[in-house]
């Protein structure tokens, strides 16, 4: 569907101004320490990049085999963009970052796809929890975003030794990528090498299958498991070879010569799908933001507690910096408005002030209702510390305000963007569509914390309760004990605060440099007018 | 008075003539082979009639049918141009019986002329200095061939004795290399004239090649318009043609314009016609022979004289005496003739036929383009595979030099090689520039080092442009998301790749965009880095620190990356190549389209390395195909007289296994 670009924005909404100094301290030390964090993010991708390390990759190479990131590559339309997701999955953890996998939102002939690709250097490909994890987000984008699933496998199945935190909810895969055929979503296996037991299930389960000669083994059992089981002697290629899938069992589809010709013919296989997305696609003018997207390294302090205008991440952020603001002076520790990214039209919510107050809560509700009349994507750019908390504010209803945001953010139905910039505590996470609300996709900036509340505040508070139960049963407080266990805590915290720690535990899709936040909502938010693009209707708007 | 004129002839030449014709209110009327049903000469002229088939032989050749087409259309003059029916006495004959006009000589003097044995005898007669030679006619035994050799002083000259251009010739150096040369030369000069006779004749070292312009009308003048020097040559075929020489000064101007106005008057010439002499270092020269026919270098002529050649053959046809400006003709400055063709001057000159996907031709003051192609021209097989002659002129040799350099530089023949980095390269190598040349030039220089115009380092720039270019394009035309830019990744992906066949040469190309500034990229062309930094237009680039403007044409797999400082032609390697494409290993391929003339083997034969297999004609010349290795004959694919296209396979020669066992 080709939707005419409107062009009456240009003319009715101005681009924002900018405040900032490039050449101040504040700047310079802001980039200074988003410059390190970005620094620690290369050194942690270059780890999930290098997947089992020079030794296996070399093996694999050697065997005439393409690393998982050049077969992404080669299936992608040239030079066309990748949002990579939970690049950062198992970190922390016991297993290889990135956990064998390799997720994301590409361009194929055309089509945009999920792509999910086994990186068979770490441990032969195998499943762990995290890559589990990661297969299923991918697939859940899938399915809400209504994209079409390429899945390049070679995979040695599960890892045997986590099978308990695996087996179970693995079902889940074969489930959501038949539930998705039943979606009438088209699903691709690309078959490059082991894909046995479990995995032999993903070439069944999906619409199409390409075996590459030589190199795909598909069989429940190999011949050692078929050897204990029936005393048969198979060879693999009988049993689970390209050549007999294609002309014996019919699980093969096609038969590829090789890894490149696998990728033709994966490539083939979507260009056929007749795809047609389902939302209306851009409809306002694409122009890059008017203030340099690069600034955004030296908007954001390195202290969370330190506040910044959201206005000039937005001025960097979408198209021609054009922001129609909604509300601009009422409930001021919210921003919100009307603008465009890459053509597609959204509606942002920016935190400006880090506390939500009762005029915010009402202000923003309105809003998300506003954008649920007109269809319109949310963006939420998180910088917040919670809800105001205080007599005053409690007395004045600051509950039943924040229940009205997260009511609202609850049962908006259009796509919600969530973008953690900064801060994300307390129930400001839940109220500004933190992960549990459901947002299509979610993003974290590299320098940005996580948690139910700060560390320092986490661990103030449980001195201060500490305190309390002891001289409640009349013992003596240890000050020292205290102080220690104080500081033991807010360390925890702080690790458990950081981005890395949240992106490894799939808490969001990825951590992200903030100068790439245009692009990644530009290909979310085409992603989700794969799926058609529908606001909340029932009531009217209620004017808090 | 010629009121209407049949162009019998294609190409250049045609749309040359009718240019004059136009001039002079005559009616023209172009004819056309199946295979030049579209080209601009057919347009160009102002009736058209069609001769039914592709080869020369079916059409232009076809005497009966051009006189068939003239009668239809009611032409009073017949132009023959050059080639084909122009040296053709029984067609002049024809023409005459049939009360058309011949532009051109009389059936007798192109009879006296034709056979060049003939001639010499005339010639030796009229006190023209000759070079002895023997003739061998078809069937000649080889005690014929000895004993003619015998008096001949090598190394000898073989070339067809009728026809003319360079159709059919070979240098002998010895006695014993001379049965399988002349037996070559018969099979050309057969199919390219007709006849297989050919012709001895003692080789000249480090000759020149000069000729004398001549021009005679019915009223008793016979004058020459000076000479024109055509030393640098390929195949013993012109490439490069200027007037004057710089090896004749005056006295010597005044006896070869002598000699030659005494050989036209000798045969008793009527028209244009060109004596053409071989001259030694010290200024010796003999008569080679006389081409009664419009030469394809007359435009340098033209120049330096101011004169209209077509014109005056026209005029004089009509029976009118000389123009004025023919008749005392003086030199004006320079001029520099340069044939572009469609051949491969890095691979032994190799015909190129193929379709014009895009041109650009030189203009300005001084600068005369005759060209027979335009923008979607197909060249075919089947003709000369001559696309334009492209003429300076300048008060100076160097100055016209200078002037063809620049033109040749802004001349642009996508789709197509070309010899135009050979004839660009000649224009700037210091011998030709001082005017040192003879018709071994091209053996003394390599051509594929003349042709070489880009280093490394361009030809790395302009691959790199040519790549980030058309990255630029593909975002640009992206169905979703045009904006975001080229080869986005927010996880640093691997770089991005282009490949690239460009001549036998593949080159890999990587590059990155910068992702946050997309006026930067980097790229390394087979390991190299370079560069680069956009501006607001996409071919603007700096490379390297060197900012320049590049433009990309693009047809199907086939690129040209052009800048102010060359142009590079590739062929994309196929990023996903279909299974099965590729030939088997021994597997001879026909490099170009063309008719199989000879096929030397049979399945199971066993060859030797260097074995002829296959004999196949293309563009009129005879490419010997040879067993790459030593082997059994697996398969032939073609038999005498199989019309191939480029990429059949001809024969399959297994390698013998002692060999492919390594």
């Amino acid at each position: 569907m080709t939707v005419r670009i409107d062009t009456t924005r240009l003319a009715s909404t101005a681009p924002l101004p900018t405040a900032i100094d490039i050449d101040g301290d504040t700047y310079r030390t802001n980039r200074e320490a988003q410059e390190s964090y970005l620094d620690e993010l290369r050194t942690q991708l270059d780890l999930a990049r290098a997947g089992g390390g020079d030794r296996y990759m070399e093996r694999h190479r050697d065997r005439g085999r393409l690393p998982v990131r050049e077969r992404i590559a080669l299936l992608i339309d040239r030079d066309s963009p990748f949002l990579e997701l939970s690049s950062l999955a198992a970190w922390g953890s016991k297993f290889t970052v990135g956990a064998s996998v390799v997720t994301g939102v590409a361009q194929v002939s055309g089509v945009e796809v999920i792509v999910i690709a086994h990186d068979p250097t770490v441990r032969g490909g195998a499943m762990n929890p995290f890559s589990l994890k990661k297969t299923l987000r991918a697939l859940e984008i899938a399915r809400l975003n209504r994209l079409p699933v390429v899945n390049l496998v070679e995979s040695g199945g599960a890892d045997l030794p986590s099978q308990s935190d695996l087996f179970v909810d693995a079902g889940r895969i074969f489930h959501g990528l038949s539930s998705l055929s039943a979606a009438g979503v088209p699903t691709i296996a690309l078959v490059f090498g082991n894909s046995t037991a479990g995995g032999a299930y993903v070439p069944g389960m999906c619409d199409y299958a390409v075996l590459v000669d030589g190199q795909a083994k598909v069989f429940l059992g190999g011949p050692p498991l078929v050897k204990m089981a029936t005393g048969e002697d198979a060879d693999d290629e009988e049993l689970g070879g390209a050549a007999m899938h294609a002309r014996i069992s019919g699980l093969a589809d096609h038969f590829a010569t090789d890894e490149v010709d696998a990728i033709r013919l994966g490539r083939r296989i979507v260009s056929e799908l007749n795809w047609r997305k389902l939302g209306p696609g851009p409809s306002l003018p694409a122009d890059p933001p008017i203030h340099d997207p690069d600034e955004l390294l030296g908007i954001a302090p390195a202290d969370f507690r330190v506040p910044f205008d959201p206005r000039e991440v937005i001025a960097r952020v979408v198209d021609g910096s054009r922001f129609g603001e909604y509300k601009p002076d009422y409930g001021t520790s919210i921003a919100t408005g009307w603008a465009s990214i890459h053509g597609f039209p959204v509606g942002v919510l920016a935190n400006a002030n880090g506390v939500l107050f009762s005029e915010e809560s009402e202000k923003a509700t309105e809003f998300i209702q506003l954008a649920n009349q007109v269809d319109t994507p949310l963006v939420f750019l998180q910088n917040t510390t919670g809800y105001m908390v205080g007599t005053e504010y409690e007395q004045r209803g600051i509950i039943k305000d924040g229940a009205k945001m997260i009511n609202a953010v609850t049962n908006s139905a259009v796509p919600h963007l969530t973008v953690n910039m900064a801060a994300s505590f307390g129930a400001g996470n839940y109220g500004m569509s933190g992960r549990a609300y459901g947002p299509r996709f979610m993003f974290t900036w590299v320098g940005a914390k996580l948690a139910v509340m700060g560390a320092a505040q986490l661990a103030g508070v449980l001195s201060i309760v500490g305190r309390a139960a002891a001289e409640a049963a009349g013992r003596e407080f240890d000050a020292e004990a205290d102080e220690r266990q104080r500081q033991q805590i807010e360390g925890q915290i702080a690790a458990e605060s950081h981005s890395f720690f949240v992106s490894g535990k799939l808490y969001d899709d990825g951590v992200i440099d903030p100068r790439d936040t245009r692009s990644v909502l530009g290909v979310a938010l085409s992603a989700i007018h794969s799926n058609s693009v529908e606001g909340r209707r029932g009531y009217g708007v209620f004017r808090m | 008075m010629i009121t209407s004129l049949l162009i019998a002839n294609r190409g250049e030449i045609a749309s040359r003539v009718i240019r004059t014709a136009r001039r002079m209110d005559i009616r023209t009327i172009a004819l056309y082979s199946d295979a030049d049903a579209e080209a601009p000469h057919v347009r160009e002229a102002d009736e058209a009639v069609r001769l039914p088939g592709v080869t020369p032989a079916d059409t232009y050749l076809r005497a009966d049918l051009v006189l068939e087409a003239a009668r239809a259309s009611g032409a009073d003059a017949i132009h023959p141009g050059y080639g084909f029916l122009s040296e053709n006495a029984d067609f002049a004959r024809a023409c005459a019986e049939a009360g058309i006009v011949f532009v051109g000589p009389g059936p007798q003097a192109i009879d006296s002329m034709g056979s060049k044995t003939h001639a010499k005898d005339l010639m030796r007669a009229a006190g023209v200095p000759v070079l002895e030679g023997a003739v061998l006619n078809e069937g000649a035994s080889r005690e014929d061939l000895l004993a003619a050799a015998d008096g001949l002083q090598f190394p000898v000259l073989v070339k067809a004795a009728y026809g003319g251009g360079g159709r059919g010739m070979r240098i002998v150096t010895a006695a014993d290399e001379l049965p399988e040369a002349v037996a070559s030369a018969q099979r050309e000069a057969q199919s390219a004239f007709g006849d297989p006779t050919v012709f001895l004749e003692h080789y000249v070292e480090s000759p020149r090649h000069i000729e004398v312009q001549v021009f005679a009308d019915t009223h008793g003048h016979v004058v020459h318009l000076f000479e024109r020097e055509c030393s640098i040559q390929r195949r013993y075929q012109k490439i490069i043609e200027e007037a004057p020489s710089v090896a004749v000064d005056e006295e010597l101007r005044q006896r070869l314009g002598d000699a030659a106005v005494e050989a036209a008057r000798a045969i008793g010439y009527v028209g244009a016609g060109t004596v053409e002499f071989v001259m030694g270092p010290n200024g010796d020269f003999w008569f080679l022979e006389v081409n009664t026919r419009l030469q394809v270098e007359h435009p340098v002529t033209e120049m330096i004289t101011g004169t209209d050649l077509v014109e005056a053959q026209l005029l004089v046809a009509e029976g009118q005496p000389l123009p004025e400006p023919l008749l005392n003709a003086r030199i004006d400055g320079h001029a520099i003739e340069v044939r572009l063709y469609a051949e491969d001057a890095t691979d032994g000159f190799r015909p190129t036929p193929g379709v014009v996907n895009a041109l650009v031709l030189p203009s300005g003051p001084g600068v005369r383009v005759d060209a027979g192609i335009d923008a979607d021209s197909v060249v075919s097989q089947h003709y000369d595979p001559m696309l334009a002659k492209i003429i300076t002129h300048a008060p100076t040799r160097e100055l016209a030099r200078r002037a063809m350099a620049r033109a040749l530089l802004e001349t642009r023949v996508d789709g197509l090689t070309t010899n135009r980095d050979l004839l660009l390269g000649i224009m700037r190598e210091p011998e030709f520039a001082a005017g040192m040349i003879d018709t071994g030039y091209l053996t003394r220089h390599d051509p594929a080092e003349l042709s070489s115009s880009l280093t490394p380092q361009l030809l790395g720039e302009h691959l790199v442009a040519l790549t980030v270019i058309e990255a630029g394009e593909r975002r640009a035309d992206r169905r979703h998301l045009p904006g975001v830019p080229v080869g986005w990744h927010n996880v640093a992906p691997p770089p991005s790749f282009a490949e690239y066949r460009c001549g036998d040469q593949e080159h890999r190309i990587e590059y990155r965009f910068d992702p946050h500034d997309q006026m930067r990229a980097e790229a390394w062309v087979d390991g190299t880095s370079h560069r680069v930094v956009f501006h607001r237009e996409l071919g603007d680039l700096t490379i390297d620190g060197i900012r320049r403007g590049y433009t990309v044409t693009r047809h199907g797999p086939e690129a040209v990356v052009a800048s102010a400082r060359g142009s590079v032609a590739v062929t994309d390697v196929e990023r996903f190549p279909e299974p099965g494409s590729s030939e088997a290993a021994g597997s001879l391929v026909a490099a170009m389209p063309g008719t199989v003339v000879k096929v030397d083997v049979e399945p199971g034969d066993r060859v030797s390395r260097g074995d002829l297999v296959v004999t196949l004609e293309a563009m009129k010349m005879e490419h010997a195909i040879r067993a790459p290795h030593d082997g059994r004959v697996a398969s032939v694919g073609a038999q005498p007289g199989d019309v191939v296209d480029a990429g059949v396979v001809l024969a399959v020669i297994d390698e013998d296994e002692a060999l492919s066992d390594e």
